[in-house]
This record gives C-alpha cells, sequence and structure tokens, in this order.
C-alpha cells in the first residue's frame, strides 16, 4: 500500500526523535515545510488508520522497571482462547502467534522482577501451561524504528 | 526555576505519557492540567528523564502491521557463550536487524540465544535475507531458527507505572 508523502517523511523524520518542547507539532510542522494543521490531519489519519500506535516515549526497560519475554507451546485448538487470556493481562503489551513448537510469544512488563514472576506463576496457573522466561541479558540493538526504505 | 513535581505528580505524568501525547497544539499543557501543574514543570521533567536515559527514543511509534509490514521474522541462534558478543555486535549493526538481544537458554527446553528483528513485506525477501545475513556472516552452519508472527493479538507500548490496568488503547 503506498504510503502518502508527508506521512512518509513523518515517519523518516521523527520516528526516532521529535522535538520536546511546547508546541512540538509547530516545530515539526516547520521542518517539514508543511502547516501545523496539515501535520496534525496527517498524525491524526495514521492513528485512524492504526498505522500510528501513539506519539511519546519509548521507556527503556532496564531504566524504567523490569521485562521479560515469554513464550508458551499452546496446542492449536487451544490458541485464540489462550492468546485472548494471555493479552487481558495489563503487563502484556506485545502479543504474537508465531509458526514454531513454542507458538505464543509475548512481552511482560510491570515495575520490577517480583511482579513479573507473579504474572508468569498466575499465568501458568490458569492456563496449565509453563512459561519459557527468557529476560534480555544484553542488548546489542534496541532501534524499534524502521527505515521505509531498507525495508524488504 | 521551575518546581519540580511531586512524586505522585510525575508517576502520573509516565502514566500519562505511556498512553501517547494528545494531538493537541499544546500537548504538555494538557498533560500539566491533568496532573495539576504547569506546562513549563513538565516539559523540565520530560527533558530530564531524556537526558537521564529514561527514554529509549521519543517520537512516533508505529504500527508495522498497519503499514504493510507483515512479515515480522524473530531469528534465533545458539551462539557459543565465548562468540556472544562479538557475533552480537556484528549483527546488530546490520541496518535490516531491528532488535538484537542476548538471551538465556532454558535447556532442555529451549537453546537459543541470541535474537533478531527483521520486519519486511514480504516473507520470501525476509527469508533470502535472513540467508544472505548468515552466510555474511559464516553463520549458516550453528543451530537457527527463523520465527514468522502468524497473527497480532496486541500491540502496545510498555507499562511500567505499577497499579496501571485495563487493554491497551490502541490496540
Amino acid at each position: 500500500m503506498p504510503v502518502h508523502s508527508l506521512e512518509r517523511r513523518l515517519i523518516e523524520r521523527f520516528q526516532h526523535g521529535m522535538p520536546v518542547c511546547a508546541e512540538p507539532y509547530r516545530e515539526m510542522a516547520q521542518q517539514l515545510d508543511c502547516s501545523q494543521d496539515q501535520l496534525i490531519a496527517c498524525l491524526q489519519q495514521m492513528a485512524e488508520r492504526g498505522r500510528l500506535s501513539r506519539i511519546g516515549p519509548v521507556f527503556e526497560h532496564r531504566h524504567a522497571g523490569a521485562s521479560t519475554l515469554a513464550a508458551l507451546a499452546v496446542p492449536a485448538e487451544r490458541l485464540q482462547q489462550v492468546a485472548a487470556r494471555i493479552s487481558q493481562f495489563p503487563e502484556v503489551n506485545h502479543n504474537y502467534a508465531r509458526e514454531h513448537h513454542y507458538n505464543l510469544w509475548f512481552v511482560l512488563t510491570g515495575p520490577d522482577r517480583p511482579h513479573l514472576q507473579q504474572v508468569l506463576d498466575e499465568l501458568e496457573a490458569d492456563t496449565g501451561l509453563t512459561p519459557l522466561d527468557l529476560p534480555m541479558l544484553t542488548a546489542y540493538r534496541i532501534d524499534l524504528g524502521f527505515a521505509l526504505a531498507e525495508a524488504p | 526555576m521551575n518546581r519540580a513535581l511531586d512524586a505522585g505528580q510525575s508517576l502520573a505524568l509516565r502514566r500519562l505519557l505511556e498512553a501517547g501525547l494528545p494531538l493537541l497544539a499544546r500537548p504538555y499543557q494538557h498533560l500539566a492540567q491533568q496532573i495539576g501543574a504547569e506546562e513549563q514543570q513538565v516539559l523540565a521533567q520530560v527533558q530530564q528523564w531524556q537526558q537521564h536515559g529514561l527514554f529509549r527514543r521519543l517520537g512516533l511509534v508505529l504500527n508495522h502491521r498497519a503499514l504493510g509490514y507483515t512479515a515480522n521474522a524473530m531469528l534465533v541462534l545458539d551462539i557459543p557463550d565465548a562468540l556472544i558478543d562479538e557475533v552480537g555486535q556484528r549483527l546488530g549493526r546490520e541496518p535490516q536487524v531491528s532488535l538484537c538481544y542476548q538471551r538465556p537458554r532454558r535447556l532442555p527446553q529451549w537453546r537459543y540465544n541470541l535474537f533478531c528483528m527483521v520486519h519486511g513485506r514480504q516473507r520470501e525477501r525476509v527469508e533470502a535475507q535472513i540467508t544472505a545475513l548468515l552466510e555474511r556472516h559464516l553463520l549458516s552452519d550453528l543451530p537457527y531458527q527463523i520465527l514468522f508472527s502468524t497473527q497480532a493479538f496486541k500491540q502496545c507500548g510498555g507499562r511500567f507505572a505499577p497499579a496501571s490496568h485495563g487493554a491497551c488503547p490502541h490496540g
């Protein structure tokens, strides 16, 4: 699907960082040589179409709390039901089905490690499935943004 | 000099930021009103957090899938411990690798200790790219697997502030 040119420029310019000031959208509009109204309308439309999740900080896990990547091996006939249960936990942000024996993968975040352990124990008790608990040990690259041009 | 936010206000601000900045001409003023503070206090706090490395980045948080990047591969490798830092750093410098983490093995269930994310529009091209990547770094003979995602059940920002509740607003 084609990405509208202002949208594309917005993504390329501001997914990795945007100004922190009283009127950030005005400053972003100046940088892209459009009006603030055009810029806000474009962001609004991106949000309505689900392309923009939100605007703001992505917190650094190591400073902002605890997180882990967890996986479950769910029998195929239970996958939708277990996935829905997992998504209900407010500590779960990303929750994906993947092609593997471990077929449900999700990220847990919380204020500290004991809190995450409690959630892992609770979801094991709920589902009868033992999660893999794979906290990050070393980050070699932590860039969540992506390059429109470079991606295949 | 601005008065600093009190502990309750900064926690409330963190929760509001996790939900996202509003699309208003003065977004920080709007947040300040909700926590009983001044716009300048909120801006000072956000700038301080940014300087102290609390944020990985502050910008547009995109939904890959909605933008057409539906081929989402998690490449997992079993790298000898003595080589993991070197291999992790090399793969982390590859432009198509958006995340590269070392995680623990969980034997016997899980042997893989290096995780890379590669996003793209077409599965075949992502597979080809990963194959080329492994060959370039002489990793093709080590145990690895590619786990493509088949369904996204939930995708939203991490919530670190305690006592938050409910589903993510942007699904």
